[in-house]
């Protein structure tokens, strides 16, 4: 299985260490990982802005970068859901439309096609809390978001619940946006801090050590406010965990 | 063009493209179970109306206090005579001292607690609105399972009037702070009560 | 332990608990428990003890785009406000869950919900016919009107020819579109709304800030400082058990003297031509059953074929909106009273044109329950008046700007596309979808900022040349000095106003990657 590692533009300029866990990870079970060596970005902050002429040429780097793979995979829910559902800058060629379709998020890959039932390396002895980013829930379906009457279902504490030492604590909000939202977090920073601080308090009160997710960029921002409110809350990636950081 | 041939020409023009075909409705299960007297004062004691239950001798028991202590008594039923003849009022504004309001239900559904009213039963309609209390006889074997099932009932396309009332007038907005009577009655007390023939 | 035991904090701020009548049957079930029927709060909302002075609304200014960040950077600046305003609706949030949880069914609902609307408005002009018609042979007058303005002076004609002066209406968020009481006002009539949050907005001189509950920004407080002021209440008692005792009161004399009654549309049943609306407080009735002349204003979107299709749309509408399984009123006028008229106003207003938009046509399946604004976490952070509009939260986003592209041309902004939104609407409208897809439209139309629109370009350039996004993110400095420059690309540091910088990493992972696995390979 030839997989193409994508590492969104976030983590890696400031999370590498969410690439190479992601690498290994993937390594580890079994995938042959290469890693195009000219890629950038998926095109998701000029496409959610609107700007969708302004993301064409990014988007076309993009597919020439990550055509020919049985896979891509990247460590982000929120970018893997632009490429699914959003790569629509550029003429939909069939090259176009695989690389699209076979684009998936890291938890979902290793739940539904690869399968994972087991992370015996994997120990992580702490109280977590989990964040589901919402592109992540809402958009390639991670988890039965709790606005929905249907049985419920959650791949990535699936994959959580095999990393040893792992204490789940519940948040009195789960689902609850954390205000990151890509350029709004920029245009809109007074009510995008304000989700954020309201989403590490609740993370807080619930008794989290740490405080785990599939993407970086919720990841960032929370990190952000819970340092500017001086809690004491430690941000980490799934892949980190799931390779067995020690922490 | 009148404003009504406009406004359908340019519906006409703008026709969404695709097929929407109307679908059939399911019966779905009451969500209730098999005493649906039971399952109906429930409900609807969680929306703020009362159960009182008749004693022999007295239908009224439950709400006799109320009753004592009401100056006016509008009667829509023959169960009550009351001091104020409903049929005998020209204006709804005549009603409007009336205390406590005495009407029969059409039905009654189980799933929310809510009871049917028509012109018909309340002679007056807005003495359901100007009393302060309102009182409802009920038959316990006119209670439907569900509002699937009050929607299949022929009244809501003959009455002029038709009206599910579910407890009493609330409201809540000021600060989530629950109140009853604000507009309406203050108060809705069921009576379980056959019908005379 | 008594009843009183449970809550105590319940009893905490009634400045005059004697106001609340010694048999007062609000606040306990017959059997004792805690009612949180209508839109009651399942517990107590953590209400401020000092005064705040009320954050207000958008500034409008003529057609210039609405500042909503502004607006809602300063209601977050009143914290009390706000956090009694992210509770409360959250809380309704919380009890929409719980009662949609308790219907097996309920995705089926939504589903058929959708597909109803979806039909119906795919053969609008259809039922209409079939509406009026029906209406017509109920000895209904019917009346439609092309947009606000024709609403408005058709009803002031209405008015005029049977002398009206006064008249009593229920809470309409078509005639707020309409700018209806404002020509009343202008044209001698006095309009009296008896909804009790949009009694409190009416006399603040405020829209509402949300669709079921008008007066949700405002604690208390406010309104008691609203009621003192103009129906002359004690200043000084914030009790909202004496404050709604007090509007009772001073609205009852209004209902009894009417002149006319007027009621908005909540469905219009094409096979009956009646019209349902659903309250919870019975203004609806008494504004349709007390005065000697009803109007019904009706948005055309409004309408639903059969009665039976009552059967879905009430099982969802305030479970969504409330959590309540139905409101305390669904009245279903048909006919005229005895002696009496009833007017029926069919209202285009845009509704029309929108039904042409191929990616925004279904936001008319909408039947305006709100729940979109109580999970929305930004419209719970910035209250319903920084939209500047008459719709605000998701679905305003969605419809405002089919009222006016440059006025709300920010407004599609003002989101994160968590898409709660569209998990919880009960007619399943893909409202974050069509707040993505109104983006484009906007930018398209040149409706954005030319500063936003050329920083989307230069990242663009930036991240579609691979030795240029190198360049910009291997440069000395580290990655920190790029992250304006190619992720939020923003001149003016806002990210670190109110966040923590993220720390730069001691390298990128392309370059490492390139240290630590491309030695072989000789790149």
């Amino acid at each position: 299985m030839r997989v193409g590692l994508f590492v969104p533009c976030y983590v890696d300029a400031f999370e590498p260490e969410v690439g190479i866990a992601t690498l290994e990870l993937l390594e580890r079970l079994g995938c042959t990982v290469e890693y195009p060596f000219d890629q950038t970005c998926c095109g998701q902050p000029m496409t959610n802005t609107g700007c969708h002429a302004e993301a064409a040429a990014t988007e076309a780097l993009f597919v020439k970068n990550f055509s020919g793979f049985d896979y891509v995979v990247a460590p982000s829910g929120s970018c893997v859901h632009q490429v699914r559902e959003h790569l629509t800058a550029i003429p939909q060629t069939d090259e176009v439309r695989h690389v699209r379709a076979s684009t998936y998020e890291l938890v979902e890959f290793m739940h539904d096609v690869l399968k994972v039932e087991a992370l015996p390396w994997a120990n992580f002895p702490h109280k977590v809390a989990y964040h589901t980013n919402c592109n992540a829930l809402r958009g390639i379906h991670h988890a039965r978001p709790s606005e929905l009457v249907k049985p419920y279902y959650s791949k990535p504490l699936d994959l959580l619940r095999l990393v040893n030492g792992v204490e789940l604590v519940d948040l009195a909000r789960p689902d609850e946006c954390c205000g990151f939202g890509g350029t709004f977090s920029v245009f809109e920073p007074a009510v995008s801090a304000k989700m954020g601080y309201d989403k590490v308090a609740d993370q807080n009160r619930a008794g989290a050590e740490y405080v785990v997710s599939a993407d970086s960029s919720c990841l960032m921002h929370q990190k952000g406010c819970a340092e500017r409110l001086g809690l004491p809350l430690k941000y980490i990636h799934i892949a980190q965990v799931m390779n067995g950081a020690a922490a | 063009m009148s404003a009504r041939d406009a406004i359908l020409a340019e519906i006409r023009r703008n026709r969404p493209s695709g097929d929407f075909p109307l679908p059939e409705l399911p019966l779905f299960a009451p969500l209730v179970g098999d005493d649906l007297v039971a399952e109906f004062g429930e409900r609807l004691k969680r929306m703020g109306g009362r159960v009182a239950e008749p004693q022999a001798g007295d239908i009224f028991a439950g709400v006799r206090e109320r009753l004592d202590g009401a100056k006016v008594i509008a009667s829509a039923v023959p169960e009550l005579t009351g001091n104020r003849d409903l049929r005998s009022i020209r204006y709804p504004q005549e009603v409007e001292d009336v205390d406590v309001a005495v009407v029969r239900a059409v039905f009654g559904i189980a799933e929310t607690g809510s009871v049917l009213f028509t012109e018909d039963q309340l002679i007056v309609n807005a003495v359901a609105y100007l009393a302060q209390h309102l009182v409802v006889l009920l038959d316990p074997a006119d209670i439907l399972p569900n509002v699937q099932a009050a929607y299949r009932r022929r009244e809501f396309g003959h009455s002029a009037y038709a009206v599910l009332h579910t407890g009493p007038s609330a409201t809540a907005d000021i600060e989530g702070v629950l109140i009853h009577g604000a507009q309406g009655v203050r108060s809705l007390t069921v009576v379980m009560q056959p019908k005379t023939a | 332990m008594s009843v009183e035991d449970l809550n105590p904090r319940e009893r905490e701020g009634v400045i005059h608990p004697e106001v609340r009548a010694r048999d007062d049957e609000s606040e306990r079930a017959q059997d004792g428990t805690r009612l949180q029927h209508a839109e009651a709060a399942s517990k107590p909302i953590r209400a401020p003890q000092v005064r705040e002075p009320q954050p207000r609304g958008a500034k409008i200014r003529g057609n210039r785009p609405i500042d909503q960040a502004e607006a809602a950077e300063r209601f977050l600046a009143a914290p009390l406000h706000q956090a009694a305003h992210d509770e409360r609706l959250w809380d309704l949030r919380k009890k929409r869950d719980t009662s949609a949880h308790g219907i097996p069914e309920w995705e089926e609902l939504r589903e058929l919900a959708s597909q109803i609307k979806t039909h119906t408005l795919s053969h609008l002009d259809q039922y209409l016919e079939q509406f009026e018609a029906a209406a017509k042979a109920n000895g209904v007058h019917v009346h439609w009107a092309k947009d606000g303005a024709d609403h408005n002076r058709i009803v002031l004609e209405i008015l005029k020819s049977h002398g009206a002066k006064t008249l009593v209406k229920s809470k309409s968020m078509l005639t707020e579109e309409c700018g209806f009481r404002h020509h009343m006002d202008a044209n001698g009539i006095e309009v009296i709304e008896t909804d009790l949050g949009e009694r409190i907005q009416q006399l603040d001189n405020e829209e509402p800030s949300h669709v079921v509950a008008p007066a949700v920004h405002k604690t208390r407080m406010d309104v008691a400082e609203v009621f003192a002021k103009t129906l002359g209440t004690d200043p000084d008692n914030d009790d909202a058990h004496y404050l709604a005792e007090s509007q009772r009161e001073t609205t009852r004399p209004y209902i009894l003297q009417a002149d006319a009654g007027m009621t908005g549309c909540n469905f219009a049943i094409a096979e009956t031509g009646s019209v349902v609306t659903c309250t919870n407080e019975g203004n609806a009735d008494l504004s349709g059953n007390v005065p000697p002349l009803q109007i019904h204003s009706i948005g055309i979107e409004k309408i639903i074929p059969k009665v039976e299709h009552l059967g879905v749309f009430i099982r969802l509408l305030s479970r969504s909106a409330l959590g309540s399984p139905i409101t305390q009123y669904t009245s279903h006028f048909r006919a005229p009273r005895k002696g009496t008229e009833m007017h029926m106003v069919l209202v285009d207003n845009g509704r029309s044109e929108r039904l042409g938009l191929e990616e925004f046509w279904t936001s008319l399946k909408c039947i305006r329950c709100g729940a979109c604004m109580n999970t929305c976490p930004v419209y719970r952070r910035s209250g319903g008046l920084s939209y500047g509009a008459t719709y605000s939260g998701p679905i305003g986003l969605i419809i405002d700007p089919t009222f006016n592209k440059r006025k709300y041309s920010t407004l599609p902004f003002s989101s994160t596309m968590n898409g709660s939104c569209t998990n919880v609407c009960p007619v399943k409208i893909n409202i974050h979808e069509q707040i993505f897809a109104w983006r484009k439209v906007l930018v398209e139309e040149h409706q954005i900022p030319a500063l936003k629109q050329g920083m989307m370009k230069a990242a663009g350039a930036v991240l579609s040349r691979p030795a240029a996004y190198r360049a910009a993110i291997g440069a000395a400095d580290s990655a920190l000095k790029v992250l304006p420059r190619f992720a939020v690309y923003n001149p003016l540091n806002t990210w670190g106003k109110k966040r923590e910088m993220p720390e730069a990493p001691r390298q990128t992972f392309h370059a490492w990657y390139k240290q630590n696995r491309m030695k072989d390979t000789g790149r």
